[in-house]
């Protein structure tokens, strides 16, 4: 009887799992596959460098040039066919030893300002760069007007005043009723 | 004046309102142009219809011409080239500018879609095009006799682009107006 239950119970436990064996199996290519992507994509990252120390620089102009195709996509995030040229070129130009400056004022003389994340303060700029501090005074002159200033207590012992004498009035009236 | 202060957050919002309007009107993805008045630049490239000769900015010096950058893989490209042709048909030199493509498909497009090019240049790995700040095909230069760029069309030029954009500075520097038809 005991043998006969532990047979069932290795029975049961076998036509549980072999079927969620399989399905595990099936399923895990996809998780393969899943990994597998992540790492072509890391691999289409890999940029070599006769000096290591180019390499923070590419990344930092990278990340702040924009992709002139997509609109909202720096160099560093995009797949387009022209960010993947222009990550070359600055790599070729980091190379040639310019210095960030240079490879910027390089792409801003052929794509226009618009590559820049991080525009310039001129003309056309200072209302971006200056509007944020302008609205952090407004902000902070209202967090004084409200929080900070002197209640205005000589006009509201004037109201008092009047208001007490009206009510004075009022109450007279009620008693001589 | 207190109660004029009252205004102020509707006089705020009528404001920004009015901004976003005219921002409407803009097309984000039109990038201003950093060439406009700019010699155009230098290059010495293979020409696409044989390999062994080069091409430069030499080949055009003198002479009021378009430099329209195409490609086979450019959809628009396709939609674009009729008008081309007629221009082409009415004297307008255009110079090619074949972008990032593969050189027997850019061949055989000229054969079976006619060929409106003085010449073209074959951009392999889009140096040139990164020198103009080429971010999309079709694109199109109208560059005068003295090699300045005078004006650059991002996008298709079609009847309309080109009476809008083109004829009147084309007429100025040239004298002569050739007109597209209906059918472009």
């Amino acid at each position: 009887m005991k043998r006969s239950w532990s047979f069932m119970k290795k029975r049961s436990w076998l036509t549980i799992t072999r079927p969620l064996g399989l399905f595990m199996a099936r399923r895990s290519w996809l998780l393969i596959l899943l990994f597998q992507t992540n790492l072509l994509l890391a691999n289409a990252e890999v940029v070599e460098f006769s000096d290591e120390s180019l390499r923070p620089r590419y990344q930092q102009l990278v990340e702040e040039l924009r992709c002139p195709k997509c609109q909202n996509q720096n160099l560093a995030d995009s797949n387009s066919p022209i960010s993947n040229d222009l990550r070359e070129q600055v790599q070729r130009l980091l190379e040639e030893d310019l210095s960030d400056q240079e490879i910027k004022d390089y792409l801003v003389a052929r794509y226009s300002e618009f590559i820049l994340y991080r525009p310039e303060v001129n003309q056309a700029t200072w209302l971006l760069w200056g509007s944020p501090m302008v609205f952090l005074l407004i902000g902070l002159l209202i967090v004084y007007r409200l929080y900070f200033k002197p209640k205005d207590s000589v006009a509201e012992s004037q109201i008092n005043q009047q208001d007490q004498q009206r009510l004075d009035s009022l109450l007279a009236n009620k008693e001589e009723r | 004046m207190n109660r004029l202060a009252l205004f102020l957050p509707l006089a705020l919002f009528a404001g920004l309102s009015l901004v976003l309007l005219l921002g409407l009107d803009k097309d984000p993805t039109e990038l201003p142009s950093a060439l406009v008045g700019e010699p155009f630049p230098e290059f010495s490239l293979p020409a696409l219809q044989d390999a062994e000769s080069l091409v430069s900015t030499e080949d055009f010096k003198g002479e009021v011409v378009l430099v329209n950058v195409w490609a086979t893989w450019c959809f628009a490209c396709r939609i674009e080239h009729p008008s081309l042709n007629a221009l082409a048909e009415q004297g307008v030199k255009i110079v090619g500018l074949n972008y990032k493509d593969k050189r027997k498909a850019a061949k055989l497009w000229l054969l079976e879609r006619g060929n409106p090019y003085v010449f073209n240049i074959f951009d392999d790995d889009g140096s040139l095009g990164i020198d103009l700040g080429v971010y999309g095909a079709p694109e199109t230069y109208l560059v005068d006799a003295q090699g300045l760029i005078r004006h650059r069309r991002v996008g298709v030029v079609d009847k309309r682009v080109w009476h809008a954009e083109f004829a009147a500075l084309y007429l100025e520097l040239t004298g002569t107006a050739p007109a597209l038809g209906g059918a472009q």
